[in-house]
């Protein structure tokens, strides 16, 4: 049976091992090790520094991996912490990096200055953050739950089993104002409290780890970075509304998070924090992951259920909403990943606490994953209430290359585009509802000048469109109507009709679909006609396409004066559209040019324009 | 149960709680648009032209499903709903393919009514520039599934699921793509389907329809070369009348048998005639099991009858082991088309070869029981032509017949002469409860007056049990109808071996009445009506005002015999009248 | 390319579907099973699924086609896929399709005539601070341009000739 005294006893015994301060001349050596760690190839880093520290007998160094570290565009990442407690942050780390790092740094005791992140970074991009559902990611050992338990993980669990009724524990969630980090932002609370008043009989509760959502990637960084947290928030959900059973809906394209979960509920049995009778009490609580197979609609949570149940992903009405007839017809949780990574912490700071952050509404602090036109691509948590500005420019530090910042789009598919005239806005559920936006999951995507925004709408809506379930009229038919106009615009034969109707179907689809996939799809389209109709109508009235995207609205034209007549663009043209001589200037048949831009990237001197 | 109060457009109503909107308005007489609901059977909330306004909510909402509460209030007719249902038409129709002038559903169809009543502007559809979607068909002898008509509402898949038991029809891809059919539109003959047709009875447009063969028979009736031979099945005359106006449950026998006239078929016969032989055969075979099983071969009992080809096609492919069980009967179909052929052909002194048969039936399976390759003898086959029930109404009326104006006549073949019992073969209980009345008085040597068997009538449950005792023997026997109680039956049966003696299956529930091949009832008509019940009234009218209630009795299948088949069966009736099936696989076509 | 039911991965498939089904909701981990085995999932192995699960095989065609992880047909050697997620997107993801596409006279979906490539286009596989990203089998490129992405395809063309 496990109790207060083995996580105590684990705590100290790990502190030992994983804290520097124990060992004289000790370190902590931490790597990056999530999905984008590897992709940039922190498995040969892990492997080289392990050799390294071995045979160099250095036994006072805990080498561990560890999840999301936040910086994604910096990887490979490699943390020192020294027994003062000092960190040393080395990014874009080589093979030949790890040497200088070993040598100087964990034999000698001095950091390699010039392979710190001071070199990559102008800003320091912590000053504003707040970690809380974040908080153990790129700290622990996500594959070890001893180092769970060490910060204070399953204490939560134990308190809440041993010390407080279900009630006492949805009123702590209720009044902490959490809500709903899925999108809707529902109170979690709440929700419990709808689902415990359904008494008696099998009950279900279920995480959405389907985060379909495509550019964000907060749920994939807990997953993967601390896998218990979630699993600790389900078992205390499930003693809280009565579940004995718990899914993690997880998607398939995330196998590094599936791989980390299932070690991680496999230790958890192990330590007996999942199955029969927790903490020596009545509860029993399993766990099992079921995996999505590719349909972004099964984030929706009617949808989910029915994949669980071996259906079509199609989202079902509601009401009956699924706290009261859910998984198997039975009353059914729903949170999200992120929702849970949250619960912990409530449980043990207190309710007062997390609400002390945020803002009216909207309390605590929320995941961004930031991509997109942005110096500091990667993941970042702020309270509720910090400003887009804020966000792009002093956590993201700005839009690359001195280009002009045109947007930002918050929500995904489902979201809108805000202007720069909405950068000071304070991010919360209800500001970015009330700009036709939406907080979605997480995901900001940064946008310049280079980008269109009638491609933009087009590309977000073609998502949709290939998502979309087919079950219901506006959304099936709707949507598609709407990219097709879409594609008629962006291709020169787009009418002010054309974009009245669009309107007009957009509307309709928001008004009447089914679920919220449909009912959001044209959120892109929305957003972009109220705020940047000017390049809509440049595309129908003036058949141009003011960011030279739209491909049969631009041609492709050699400036004279530059050109050096070097004929490389000749050579690589492949339907000859290009004449000239040696060393006068050419110039381009836009008629036959099929725009295939080969002749622009081969230009020495970037004589080659688009207008 | 509790009640609630709510307003809509403007008035106040109170109504049970577990009511839907849609169910309180049409209490108030307020009649709101539908596509997808068919009630308990589609409850997907799916094609969202059942909206409505409800105060306080972001978005409108479906009335087809979502409950009342009290102090609701709604509004279903506002500009908001009107445009939204506009264009929620507008665009079904703009990947539609209109030729309704050759559509079955031309004057039922649930989809152009909307489209009228909202008065729908299809220059979407015209654009040139959209694209049109991709089209599938899926055409076999019985069915044809074309995806031009189809609106994705699902009635068919739930019907197939719920009535057939089946789920022969799903959907297929997602999104833009979807599209209904079975398995990647796998030829649908080798998809597990049975031919019921409830598919058809659920859609709401043209997407579902019998294969068409109407145009095939006027041929055949302008080509003087043939003589030609009509039959027509029990449940028709029940039924055919809705197509003309007339109120269900109407039996309009006489004008039937004189629009065939019209039409110009040489000769008009009917199918409850060899639906009398069926039971003399049928019956023969029972007494002859049933004294086997007495010998001590419990494998003799119990019978299964034969005579739906929609049941055959399912014991074929999901319960080839109870193959053993199944009557060697023909259906009355066939053996009214081997009668034509091989007896009748003699008497009216016309080589067989030149005798074409067409039968009218209420059911597509039998389209393609025609069609089944054993349905002959000496190289001719049993039936020519099958058309459904809906398709003899539109060549009454493609040939411009005034059907109302029709007078009632008989017709004088003896090949249409019946008794009660072969008229009752067209509702649930009504084999069995023939095959009791002849089989009773030839064990007990007695003839019954009282002759109605009660317990084995009605549409209420799909599988009903009797204890029936015949010469000393308490018989349990079984009626089961539609197919989706087929597995339970078969189960049943599985389960309690010895049990039971004699089971009667029809694959459509109500029986032939409700057959795949009869009018289709706009869904609030199936919701409002039980046609099963009230098609069977016709039924049971006709028998109980037959002088002959008994298929023994009729005095021309007794001559039938005297002259011609000698006993039933006997080695003539074999090879003419029986048959065998044999297990069949579905998707092995591949 | 024809597709062959082996005995042992049937018996496997089998095995796997018995353990399913001790818990509700058997059908989508049976799926990714027979997705896992067969490589794709061909009315042939519908076949077996709606055997042993009891449901028909229109319906299971129809959970297998709901979902894009799952495949009716059999996949190429090497699955070339392209993240076209929105981070990626944005960063000029579309070139580097087009790119791969034309290098293989395929388009996204499609397997080349002699088996050896399929190309996809996927969402978001989470390495969107890499964005443009492209996956050929487990192997992930990230911060691509078109000229990684002809040498990778170059790569493999080279040692499979
Ligand atoms: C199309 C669509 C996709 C969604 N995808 C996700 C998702 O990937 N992850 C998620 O947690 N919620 C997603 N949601 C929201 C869920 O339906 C649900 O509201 C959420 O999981 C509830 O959890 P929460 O209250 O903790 O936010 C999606 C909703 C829709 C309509
Ligand atoms: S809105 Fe779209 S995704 Fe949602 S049910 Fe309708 S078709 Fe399916
Ligand atoms: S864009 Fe392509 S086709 Fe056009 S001129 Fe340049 S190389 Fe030639
Ligand atoms: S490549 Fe550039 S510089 Fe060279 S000929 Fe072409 S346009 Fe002129
Ligand atoms: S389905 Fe309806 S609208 Fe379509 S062609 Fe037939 S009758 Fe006309
Ligand atoms: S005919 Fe019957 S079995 Fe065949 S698809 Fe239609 S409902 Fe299903
Ligand atoms: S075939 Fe008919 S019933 Fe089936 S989905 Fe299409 S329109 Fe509806
Ligand atoms: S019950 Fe009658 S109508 Fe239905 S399939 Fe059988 S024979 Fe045809
Ligand atoms: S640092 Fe790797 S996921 Fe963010
Ligand atoms: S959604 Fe109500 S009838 Fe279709
Ligand atoms: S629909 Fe069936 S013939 Fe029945
Ligand atoms: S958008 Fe490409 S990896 Fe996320």
């Amino acid at each position: 049976m496990v109790t207060f005294d083995y996580l105590n006893a684990t705590k100290i015994k790990t502190e030992a091992k994983i804290n520097p301060q124990n060992h004289k001349n000790g370190f902590r050596v931490v790597v990056g090790m999530a999905t984008c760690g590897l992709t940039a190839g922190a498995d040969k880093v892990f492997q080289t520094l392990k050799q390294l520290i071995e045979s160099n007998n250095l036994d006072n160094i805990d080498l561990a991996p560890v999840g999301c570290v936040g910086e994604c565009a910096l990887e490979p990442l490699v943390e020192v912490i020294d027994h003062q407690g000092q960190k040393t942050t080395y990014c874009k780390v080589s093979l030949q990096d790890i040497e200088k790092i070993v040598n100087q740094h964990l034999i000698s005791g001095a950091p390699v200055k010039e392979l710190t992140i001071d070199n990559y970074k102008n800003i320091d991009s912590s000053s504003l953050q707040v970690r809380i559902a974040l908080r153990n990611c790129g700290v622990i050992n996500p594959e070890d739950i001893n180092e769970y338990i060490c910060y204070d993980g399953y204490k939560a669990l134990g308190k809440v089993l041993t010390e407080m009724t279900p009630e006492e524990v949805i009123h702590v969630i209720q009044e902490s104002g959490l809500r709903g980090r899925g999108g809707g932002g529902f109170s979690t609370g709440l929700k419990w409290s709808l689902c415990a008043k359904n008494k008696g009989g099998q009950k279900y509760i279920i995480c959405n780890a389907d985060e379909g959502d495509p550019g964000a990637f907060m749920d994939r960084a807990v997953l993967e970075g601390d896998p218990h947290s979630v699993i600790e928030a389900m078992a205390i959900g499930g003693y809280a509304i009565g579940a004995s059973q718990g899914y993690i809906y997880i998607r398939a394209e995330y196998p590094l998070a599936v791989q980390r979960l299932n070690k991680a509920i496999e230790q958890a049995y192990e330590a007996e924090l999942l199955g029969k009778n927790i903490f020596g009490t009545d509860f029993c609580f399993d766990l099992e992951l079921r995996l999505g197979a590719g349909a972004f609609v099964c984030g929706e949570e009617t949808a989910l259920i029915a994949s669980i149940e071996g259906e079509r992903g199609m989202p079902r009405n509601k009401p009956p909403f699924p706290a009261d007839k859910g998984l198997f017809a039975r009353p059914s949780i729903i949170n999200n990943v992120e929702t849970y990574a949250n619960i912990s912490p409530i449980v043990l700071k207190g309710a007062k606490w997390f609400a002390s952050m945020g803002t009216q509404k909207s309390k605590g602090t929320k995941v961004f994953a930031l991509g997109g036109k942005i110096n500091n691509t990667g993941l970042l948590e702020v309270p509720m209430g910090t400003t887009l500005r804020q966000v792009i420019y002093d956590v993201g530090g700005g839009i690359p290359n001195n280009k002009k910042f045109k947007a930002v789009q918050t929500g995904g598919p489902s979201g809108g585009c805000l202007t720069a005239e909405h950068l000071d806005t304070p991010i919360d559920y209800d500001n970015l509802v009330k700009l036709n936006s939406m907080m979605g999951s997480g995901g900001m995507i940064v946008m310049d000048e280079e980008n269109c925004m009638v491609d933009v709408a087009h590309f977000y809506l073609q998502f949709t469109v290939e998502e979309s379930c087919g079950k219901c009229t506006p959304c099936r038919e709707g949507t598609h109507k709407m990219l097709e106009i879409l594609e008629k615009i962006k291709s020169g034969n787009g009418t002010m009709q054309d974009i009245t109707e669009l309107e007009e179907l957009a509307y309709y689809i928001q008004d009447s679909a089914l679920c919220a996939l449909g009912q959001s799809a044209p959120n892109p389209v929305i957003s972009t006609l109220l705020n940047f109709k000017d390049e809509y109508i440049a595309h129908v009235t003036d058949k141009k396409c003011p960011a030279k995207v739209c491909k049969a609205l631009v041609n492709y034209a050699v400036v004279a004066d530059k050109c050096i007549g070097c004929t490389k663009c000749k050579r690589n043209c492949p339907v000859q559209a290009i004449s000239g001589e040696v060393k006068k200037p050419h110039k381009i048949d836009t008629n036959r040019c099929i725009k295939c831009d080969m002749c622009r990237q081969a230009c020495p001197v970037n004589a080659i324009i688009l207008e | 149960m509790n009640t609630v109060t709510l307003t809509i457009d403007g008035q106040k109503i109170t109504v049970p709680e577990n009511y839907t909107i849609l169910q309180a308005a049409k209490e108030l007489g307020i009649n709101i648009p539908r596509l997808c609901y068919l009630k308990d059977i589609n409850e997907t909330s799916a094609c969202r032209i059942c909206v409505v306004e409800i105060e306080g909510m972001r978005t409108l909402k479906n009335s087809c499903t979502v409950k009342v509460q009290n102090n609701m209030v709604v509004k279903t007719n506002t500009p908001r709903v009107r445009k939204s249902i506009q264009k929620n038409l507008m665009l079904l129709a703009s990947n539609h393919k209109f030729d309704c002038w050759k559509c079955p559903r031309e004057r039922n169809c649930e989809f152009l009514y909307l489209l009228r009543k909202y008065n729908i502007d299809n220059s979407m559809g015209e654009d040139a520039y959209f694209a049109k979607k991709h089209f599938i068909t899926n055409i076999t002898d019985a069915i044809v599934l074309d995806s031009s008509k189809c609106i994705l509402c699902g009635r068919c898949v739930s019907a197939c699921q719920k009535y057939a038991g089946t789920g022969a029809l799903d959907f297929n891809e997602r999104g833009y793509h979807t599209y209904i059919s079975s398995a990647q539109n796998h030829d649908l003959d080798d998809s597990g389907c049975i031919y019921c047709g409830k598919c058809i009875q659920a859609c709401p447009t043209g997407a579902l329809r019998e294969r068409d063969q109407i145009d095939e028979v006027l041929e055949l009736l302008s080509n003087k070369e043939y003589y030609t031979v009509v039959q027509i099945a029990p449940g028709v005359r029940a039924a055919l009348g809705e197509e003309f106006g007339y109120p269900i449950g109407t039996n309009v026998e006489g004008k039937l048998y004189n629009a065939l006239s019209k039409l110009g078929f040489d000769d008009i016969t009917d199918t409850n005639f060899s639906a009398d032989v069926t039971i003399m055969e049928e019956g023969t075979e029972f007494i002859h099991r049933f004294q086997d099983f007495k010998n001590g071969d419990k494998k003799a009992l119990p019978l299964f009858t034969s005579c739906s080809p929609g049941w055959i096609r399912y014991i074929e492919q999901y319960y080839p082991e109870f193959l053993s069980n199944l009557s060697s009967c023909k259906s009355p179909q066939q053996m009214h088309g081997a009668l034509v052929k091989h007896y009748y052909a003699q008497k009216i002194n016309t080589p067989k070869e030149k005798i074409k048969v067409v039968s009218i039936m209420p059911c597509i399976a039998k389209k393609y029981e025609a069609k089944r390759p054993e349905m002959e003898a000496d190289g001719v086959r049993d039936v020519d032509y099958v058309l459904t029930t809906r398709e003899l109404a539109r060549m009454i009326r493609r040939q411009d017949i005034d059907f109302r104006a029709l007078e009632d006549i008989t017709p004088s073949s003896p090949m249409a002469k019946y008794t009660g019992a072969g008229a009752i073969f067209g509702v649930t209980g009504g084999v069995m409860e023939a095959a009791l009345r002849t089989v009773r008085d030839i064990l007990e040597q007695k003839d019954y007056t009282d002759v109605d068997f009660a317990a084995i009538r009605g549409a209420g449950d799909g599988i009903k049990e009797a204890q029936i005792e015949i010469a000393g023997t308490k018989l349990t026997v079984a009626v089961v109808h539609g197919a989706v109680n087929f597995k339970e039956m078969l189960e049943r049966v599985k389960q309690n071996p010895g049990k039971y003696a004699f089971v009667e299956f029809m694959a459509c529930t109500g029986g032939c009445v409700n057959g795949g091949g009869q009018p289709i009832l706009c869904a609030e008509d199936q919701e409002n009506i039980d046609i099963r019940t009230e098609r069977a009234k016709a039924i049971y009218n006709i028998d109980a005002q037959k002088q002959l209630r008994k298929s023994h009795q009729n005095p021309v299948v007794i001559e039938l015999y005297q002259e011609f088949l000698e006993k039933p069966g006997s080695e003539k009736a074999h090879k003419l009248l029986h048959t065998h099936y044999a297990k069949k696989e579905s998707y092995s076509k591949l | 390319m024809k597709f062959v039911l082996e005995e042992s991965k049937v018996q496997l498939l089998k095995e796997r579907i018995q353990k399913h089904k001790q818990k509700p909701g058997p059908l989508m981990p049976t799926l990714h099973d027979a997705q896992n085995i067969f490589g794709c999932i061909p009315i042939e192995v519908q076949k077996i699924i709606s055997e042993e699960l009891d449901e028909s095989v229109a319906k299971i065609n129809g959970v297998v086609t709901f979902y894009s992880n799952f495949s009716t047909e059999p996949k190429g050697k090497h699955i070339v896929s392209v993240c076209m997620g929105t981070a990626c997107y944005v960063k000029g993801a579309k070139a580097i399709l087009d790119t791969i596409s034309d290098m293989l006279n395929i388009e996204p979906g499609q397997t080349t005539k002699d088996g050896l490539f399929t190309l996809e286009n996927t969402r978001c596989i989470g390495a969107c601070g890499l964005a443009p990203v492209f996956q050929i089998g487990d192997k992930v490129y990230g911060n691509a341009t078109k000229d990684t992405a002809k040498q990778a395809i170059e790569e493999i063309l080279k040692s499979e000739a």
